[in-house]
């Protein structure tokens, strides 16, 4: 009897815990101040609008692997993903991903221009819904560069002129893109060379000049702290987290622009989600990726919509009332140098280039 | 009497033989016991040897060329790689009718991925190619072998071919080839170039590094429990309590307090810049190399080593000390011949627990080894959630699995197990 009491509580308790489900959504992105950026940009604001709740999750970094597991099991339990355009790449090769149609599903822009053309380039892949763009950049501690304060990327390697430490990424991107550009090598021939394995080999030994000198970082949190505490006098991170070194924080930091590597983040929707669920999340997405709502976002962090309706709409800092449009990537002040992160090659040779750089790191 | 009892066997008092209701009742004892700690088993089963065993055998698995490309893979036996011609029709034909179920599937990206591991450029030739492929019909659109070649001439490419046809098979060596360092070509298995071997010195790298952190851990963990087992209980408590606590502590916190004690702005280069030690432009580097990860992780794992040699040491009886002393021992004497070897029970069971947790640690190594400093778990990680390159993840883990093994063997021939002491 009163076991079966118990059964009957437990099913009921299920059933209206299913129930709430229903009316949640899981949104898996990087934590910190990017996704409260998301929080006041979107989710409030449709949650106010929906009543949906919608529940943060931050396991962006993990994400490519916890998808590939969640696949495997056939429980997918997150509902959309927020991830770097190369794991989208990725995610979208393994089928883990589902394919859109970015006109059919998105919102166009105020003026009737389709959502495919107004993200222009920076949709990657079949699967990727662009949001951000960011890029990696380089910091310097402005008191210790000296009276003439950094102005072009070799820098980096210039140890005559910047003596001291230097923080650089653990992975080879960015990295080997800058050495070679830094040795002489034209820009529109980078990926070329670097597709061989002497170009491979050139960008390693320009790097090896300047080896004792690197701090590996491997969290983009880690930079910042470094030239905060004066361990290197400069190093690459991604300009949203000098943004709010400098202007949130005021640490005496400056930053290049020269040769940033432009990267795109967005969403993903997972592959294998019952129709229900899925539904919801498209609607989501109609709502939180169209112009206003990107350019919204800009107004927490420094990281540039990814329309291009959205630019002119782009206000002023939430808290610090600073005009944000200066300290986007894609501001034209700031873009006369730039990469855009070739996908295509990395995805065919990160993996070859990574075994070599890391087996260069370890002599 | 005992002449009797060896030819007629005992009887019971219902004339059973003695023997038999023995193993009788013998086996309904073994069968509760068995039944009381089914559930244990379960669990270990379900949980624990069933998940990382299907883990493992991505090592050797290789299905997916042979189930995306069913029919090439058939045609391709026919073909001789080492002719150097490419192959015919058939193959090209094969190719196109599998290539298209593959695209409608979505399966192709993800063989290029696979391929991809063995030849960079792989990945992108399968995406590339799908866009194009989806749009034809295999049995009207024929024949394939021009038309593929101008899609893309890398189908023009006799390696392309013998790449598809070395990894064909259902399972593979190449993953654990791959894991030391060696790679499986179509001419016949070869060492990876010599500026892509990384992963035997991390091997290596591992067990030293560890070795040296449970050597440390020793002869700093050694004092420290025997102070705790000589002390009277409640200052032992006391200081039982300075062990526990950091044992408590998050792993991660411990370790960046690592990193502000040890960088070059850090409190100890401060502290010995201060005293004049060291000059403020020569700072010590402590941080980011073998040295950062050796002192943060004998920190971390020094509770692992004291723990087990302090419940061993409580159970040996002061008296015997005194007895050896008041036998003439000198106070070096009584403690080598007569404590240490009574002690050393606690300090194998402190090493194998300290070397064990030491040679798969990921995270102390991730954050203050720097490049010199990481372990072989840092490159597992990498490939299980960055490069998604399980099969290499899954081979690297049954080598380290193996290597802790082996020496766990070794540890029971010269040591012997039976000698290792939790409590």
């Amino acid at each position: 009897m009163k076991f079966t009491k118990t059964l009957l509580a437990t099913t009921a308790l299920t059933v209206a815990a299913g129930a709430a489900t229903a009316q949640d959504m899981t949104v898996v992105s990087w934590g910190g101040a990017y996704s409260k950026s998301q929080l006041k940009a979107y989710h409030e604001p449709y949650s106010a609008k929906t009543g949906i709740n919608i529940i943060n999750d931050d396991s962006s970094a993990e994400a490519v692997a916890k998808l590939r597991a969640m696949n495997e099991a056939g429980n997918i339990t997150w509902d959309l993903v927020d991830v770097e355009a190369a794991d989208a790449i990725r995610l979208c090769d393994e089928g883990l991903a589902i394919e859109i149609d970015h006109d059919a599903m998105l919102a166009a822009a105020p003026d009737g221009t389709g959502a495919s053309a107004d993200f222009g380039s920076s949709i990657v892949s079949s699967c990727f819904i662009p949001q951000i763009v960011f890029s990696t950049t380089v910091g310097y501690r402005t008191d210790m560069v000296g009276a003439e304060a950094p102005t072009s990327i070799c820098a980096l390697f210039d140890l005559d002129k910047y003596p001291g430490k230097r923080s650089l990424n653990k992975r080879p991107l960015a990295n080997v893109e800058w050495a070679l550009l830094c040795d002489g090598v034209a820009k529109e021939d980078i990926y070329d060379v670097l597709a061989t394995p002497e170009g491979q080999d050139r960008a390693l030994a320009k790097l090896d000049t300047i080896k004792d000198q690197v701090v590996w970082w491997t969290a983009g949190a880690d930079t910042p702290q470094l030239l905060a505490d004066g361990e290197v006098v400069m190093g690459s991170t991604y300009n949203g987290r000098l943004f709010s070194a400098i202007a949130e924080q005021n640490q005496p930091i400056g930053m290049l622009w020269d040769a940033q590597m432009l990267d795109f983040d967005g969403w993903i929707v997972p592959a294998g989600l019952p129709e229900d669920r899925q539904k919801m999340v498209m609607d989501y997405l109609f709502f939180a990726t169209d112009t206003q709502r990107l350019a919204d976002q800009a107004a927490y962090i420094s990281y540039g919509p990814a329309r291009e309706s959205s630019a002119p709409l782009v206000g002023n800092h939430a808290d610090l009332g600073i005009a944000m449009a200066p300290h986007m990537p894609t501001d034209p002040a700031n873009a006369t140098n730039v990469f855009v992160t070739q996908y295509e090659f990395w995805a065919d040779y990160r993996d070859d280039i990574d075994a070599k750089f890391q087996a260069w790191l370890a002599k | 009497m005992t002449d009797t009892s060896a030819h007629q066997p005992m009887i019971d008092a219902t004339g059973v033989p003695l023997k038999k209701s023995l193993a009788r009742s013998l086996r309904r004892e073994k069968i509760r016991a068995l039944l009381l700690v089914s559930p244990l088993l379960l669990f270990v089963l379900l949980t624990f040897i069933f998940p990382i065993g299907s883990m493992l055998f991505r090592s050797v698995e290789n299905d997916i060329v042979s189930n995306v490309l069913p029919r090439t893979v058939v045609e391709l036996q026919n073909w001789d790689a080492k002719s150097g011609e490419l192959p015919d029709e058939a193959v090209f034909a094969a190719f196109v009718a599998d290539f298209v179920v593959a695209v409608e599937e979505k399966n192709h990206t993800r063989l290029g991925s696979r391929l991809n591991y063995e030849s960079s450029g792989m990945s992108s030739l399968f995406r590339k190619s799908g866009r194009k492929v989806a749009e034809w019909n295999p049995e009207t659109d024929g024949p394939f072998k021009d038309k593929l070649i101008a899609a893309d001439k890398n189908w023009g490419n006799v390696e392309t071919w013998a790449i598809i046809q070395t990894h064909s098979g259902k399972f593979t060596n190449g993953y654990f080839l791959n894991a030391v360092d060696m790679q499986r070509t179509p001419n016949g298995i070869e060492m990876q170039p010599e500026n892509k071997q990384i992963l035997i010195k991390l091997f290596l790298r591992t067990v030293k590094m560890s070795l040296i952190i449970t050597g440390m851990c020793i002869l700093l963990g050694y004092p420290v429990a025997w102070i705790l087992a000589n002390l009277p209980n409640r200052s032992a408590n006391m200081l039982m309590i300075l062990v526990l606590l950091p044992f408590w502590t998050s792993l991660l916190v411990r370790t960046s307090a690592w990193k502000v004690m040890l960088q070059n702005q850090g409190v100890i280069n401060d502290v010995l810049v201060w005293l004049g030690m060291v000059a403020d432009d020569a700072r010590l580097e402590i941080i980011n190399n073998q040295f950062g990860t050796i002192v943060a992780m004998t920190h971390i794992l020094l509770p692992f080593m004291i723990l087990p040699m302090y419940s061993v040491m409580q159970t040996i009886p002061p008296s015997y000390l005194r007895a050896a002393k008041s036998l003439g021992a000198t106070n070096w004497t009584a403690f080598w011949r007569v404590y240490f070897p009574q002690s050393v029970p606690g300090i194998g069971a402190g090493s194998i627990l300290v070397f064990i947790l030491a040679i798969g640690y990921y995270i102390t190594p991730e954050i203050v080894g720097g490049t010199d400093g990481v372990f072989i778990s840092n490159r597992i990680a990498y490939h299980i959630s960055s490069s998604l390159n399980w099969g290499l993840a899954a081979a690297l883990g049954a080598i380290l699995l193996a290597v802790v093994l082996v020496l766990y063997w070794a540890y029971d021939k010269i040591v012997g197990i039976d000698n290792v002491k939790l409590g």
